[in-house]
């Protein structure tokens, strides 16, 4: 399934299994944001492991160019990532809104936490098929061996960029991991 | 339950595709780690993988420091041209003081025993050296330390090719197992027109596609070529070719080379070490960091439990594996054949 | 010096009389310079065309046809290490080495080295050079460039090269048995089953493209080799050896319509056409010439 269209997602056979699976709430954990008050944290996450781990951009070479549509499924928004090293950017996007991409990753919010903490073995998500991949296989496999090369997690680092909020942050994750 | 009667402990080999995951390797008890620089030189030649040179040499301290070794594998084959990729390759792994180099090339491994004759060379199993005249041409020429052994031997025929050898034997007990004999396939070549042998890259990702339909059908591609196709609730899995699913004439879908399984040497681990292996080699320099962890504990477990008489139990690692089956392959009998 | 045309050693399981009766007219008819003979692909079919091999040789010499024998690729077990000791035990006949395995038995023995050795770079091909070898074949996958640079060396080391320029391409071998794994039996209780296709046995995607070919343990292109239109370059670079490799259809017809293209007595064009006339079954590619995928044709 290669879509330009994230509304033509919405229906997708990926996204109508992955909403139904997992309800395991963990919006309760979340206040209720409208998304333009979303944009700053994502932002400040984006902006923080950057200058944390510079090599990252290295790692990611060519890849670093491309367009990163990751679907939260059961989340009311998607976000785009684009690791340019010059200005990376995270942004969140209402459904409706269609973006052009290079990569699409999909999976419930609760098993994209789980990733990025790398506890759980992403490859074994992958062949579960709890994690939903199309698009530039190149791109696809530079970040996974980009992010998977950091000496914590970047749970820890996007919990710990927080400051005083990394306690409930990093919270999160561990009750998202046992799950 | 067997009693071992070996003096000295295995050593374990362990992969790392990232500094990041040497790290953990190390911390988990490996002995040794195996890695390689970035680019053509080697053959886990995939995006965002292996080390910078300036990465490695770190790497060798951070290994030194905790008492383990570092395995430089430069063993993919320059093709005429491009030798001196891969001789810069070498004098630099030498710099900065890594502990063995994996090589395969035979110019590559004339170059090392010349140029770096104080250096230890291990032969990789790329050179696909599966009987003792072959090995014995290494040792002979080259000076090897240690083969390591194509997964294609029954443990009885290692006994026999450590016989007839002087070099160390290192052997595979866990990971993704290559159905072809190795650095002599050009099935990724024949698709894609890139060389696993001269650029170390197999299956390459930029020729991967994943295709699923409305009924959560998934077609593996690499190039234009439909490697499997599964169905909804079906494992997934990465488009390697002797990895897929395939009809002839007189059957159909069926893995006409090999399933998605990992090999598991857990069990024969104390009859390998009789039959003369001295280093456990576990693949998966692609794999996660999390995956590394796992692994390498479990087998940092069962090699100490073995040493103390145990019989130990790792079934945790069936989970990691991909595909979740597992084999114990070519090592038990003949009819893997 | 002229380039050299020659048919390489049979890789498919043939009856006896079938492999007889192929070089019986090779040696008859065929316009070529050398003959490679021996088992390659699997050591249990060795001794099924012993009782045929000396009167293959004796036709083959008297028709001035110079005879090379090839060892095995690919050793592993006992009965494998016995045939390469076998195959290179005579120390007064040619080898074409397959496997490092042969060439500890040919120490002080000059020898050739066939395409299954890794010979891709200067370094390694002076290694053989003086090692013994006296030519050395190419890995089909080596492209152009790189083909043009070795020669360079080999020529300044008096060491010839071969190219394959026909036939079905090996692309990799296995310590299994892919014929017998088909029909769910195993390399020891295959009933060499292998014998039912006498050029490998077509491998399709699950969506039916046509894909590869199975022949015992190893593993060939779908697409047959075809270096028509590249043969006026390999005669530019002073290429000495290139190999047709044996099918059930066709070498001869290649092997003609090859030595009147290296004599110049038709063009390349004209060579195509013939070739073509002979519908083989499958498409013929020229890709990994040209560093494209090996599969593709490249016009």
């Amino acid at each position: 399934m290669k879509a330009e269209n994230i509304s033509d997602l919405d229906n997708s056979p990926g996204q109508n299994r992955l909403n139904k699976a997992n309800k395991e709430g963990i919006l309760r954990f979340l206040p209720p944001l409208p998304l333009f008050t979303l944009q700053p944290l994502l932002t400040h996450i984006v902006k923080s492991i950057a200058k944390k781990h510079p090599k990252l951009f290295l790692r990611l070479g060519n890849s670093a160019n491309k367009t990163f549509l990751i679907n939260p499924t059961n989340l009311p928004f998607f976000l785009i990532l684009k690791p340019d090293p010059n200005n990376p950017t995270l942004k969140a996007h209402n459904r409706r809104d269609i973006i052009k991409h290079d990569v699409y990753i999909a999976s419930s919010f609760a098993t994209l936490l789980k990733m990025i903490d790398s506890k759980t073995d992403s490859d074994a998500l992958f062949f579960n098929r709890e994690i939903v991949v199309s698009g530039d296989s190149e791109a696809m496999v530079a970040l996974r061996n980009a992010l998977d090369d950091m000496d914590d997690s970047l749970a820890s680092d996007v919990a710990a960029s927080f400051g005083p909020l990394a306690p409930p942050i990093r919270k999160i994750f561990d009750l998202v991991n046992k799950a | 339950m067997s009693e071992l009667l070996y003096a000295d402990k295995p050593e374990l080999i362990c992969p790392a595709g990232t500094p990041a995951s040497l790290k953990v390797a190390v911390d988990a008890g490996a002995d040794a780690i195996y890695c390689g620089f970035v680019g053509p030189t080697n053959a886990r030649n995939f995006p965002g993988l292996n080390f910078s040179l300036e990465e490695m040499a770190k790497s060798v301290g951070y290994a030194h420091d905790k008492g383990a070794k570092l395995l430089c594998a430069i063993n993919s084959f320059p093709s005429a041209g491009r030798t001196d990729i891969w001789k810069e390759a070498i004098d630099n792994a030498v710099s900065i003081g890594v502990d063995a180099i994996i090589i395969a090339d035979i110019g590559m491994a004339d170059y090392m025993s010349q140029k770096h004759s104080n250096s230890r060379i291990h032969l990789s199993v790329q050179a696909g050296a599966s009987s003792p005249e072959a090995i014995n041409f290494y040792t002979d020429r080259f000076d090897i330390k240690r083969v390591v052994l194509p997964r294609i031997l029954t443990v009885a025929e290692i006994k026999k090719v450590h016989d007839e050898i002087s070099c160390e034997i290192e052997a595979f007990i866990f990971g993704n197992i290559g159905m072809m004999a190795e650095g002599r396939c050009s099935l990724t070549n024949y698709v894609t027109g890139q060389s696993t042998n001269m650029d170390g890259v197999c299956s390459p990702a930029n020729f991967v596609h994943y295709e699923e339909d409305e009924d959560q059908n998934l077609t593996t591609r690499l190039g234009e070529f439909a490697i499997d196709c599964i169905g909804c609730g079906q494992n997934a899995g990465y488009p390697t070719i002797c990895k897929g699913r395939y009809n002839v004439s007189h059957r159909k879908e069926y893995y006409a080379f090999e399933e998605p399984i990992s090999l598991n040497l857990t069990h024969l681990l104390p009859d390998l070490i009789k039959a003369g292996v001295t280093a456990l080699k576990i693949e998966g320099r692609q794999r996660s960091k999390s995956y590394i962890r796992s692994v390498v504990s479990s087998f940092r477990n069962a090699v100490d439990g073995y040493a103390r008489g145990e019989t130990p139990d790792i079934s945790d690692l069936l989970a990691l594996t991909e595909g979740h089956k597992q084999t114990e392959g070519a090592f038990k009998s003949k009819a893997w054949r | 010096m002229s380039v050299k045309l020659n048919i390489g050693p049979n890789l498919f399981n043939w009856s006896p009389e079938i492999w007889r009766d192929f070089y019986f007219k090779i040696a008859d008819e065929a316009p070529i310079d050398n003959v490679f003979l021996g088992e390659v692909i699997c050591s249990k079919r060795a001794p099924l065309f012993y009782p045929v091999l000396a009167q293959v040789v004796e036709r083959l010499e008297k028709a001035n046809k110079k005879v090379i024998f090839s060892t095995l690729a690919e050793v592993t077990s006992n009965i494998d290490r016995r045939l390469m000791n076998k195959q290179t035990a005579d120390k007064n006949i040619l080898v074409e080495a397959n496997d490092i395995s042969a060439l500890q038995h040919l120490k002080d023995t000059p020898h050739r080295i066939g395409s299954y050795i890794n010979v891709y770079n200067e370094d390694s091909l002076e290694f053989f050079a003086k090692n013994g070898a006296t030519s050395i074949a190419l890995n089909p996958e080596m492209p152009k460039s790189a083909i043009k640079q070795l020669n360079i060396s080999a020529k300044s080391l008096g060491v010839e090269l071969e190219v394959q320029i026909f036939g079905r391409i090996g692309l990799a071998l296995s310590a299994r048995c892919y014929h017998a794994r088909a029909y769910e039996r195993t390399k020891d209780s295959c009933k060499f089953i292998c014998d039912v296709d006498p050029d490998g046995m077509d491998l399709t995607t699950m969506e039916g493209q046509e894909f590869l070919s199975i022949n015992g343990i190893q593993t060939m292109s779908y697409t047959y080799l075809n270096l028509v239109n590249e043969i006026d370059e390999l005669l530019e670079f002073g290429i000495g050896n290139l190999r047709i490799s044996p099918h059930s259809k066709g070498t001869l017809k290649a092997a003609k319509t090859f030595r009147l293209l290296i004599d110049g007595e038709i063009d390349a064009s004209e060579a195509g056409a013939r070739l073509e006339e002979e519908k083989i079954n499958a498409p013929f590619s020229n890709g990994f010439y040209h560093g494209l995928a090996g599969n593709e044709w490249r016009v």
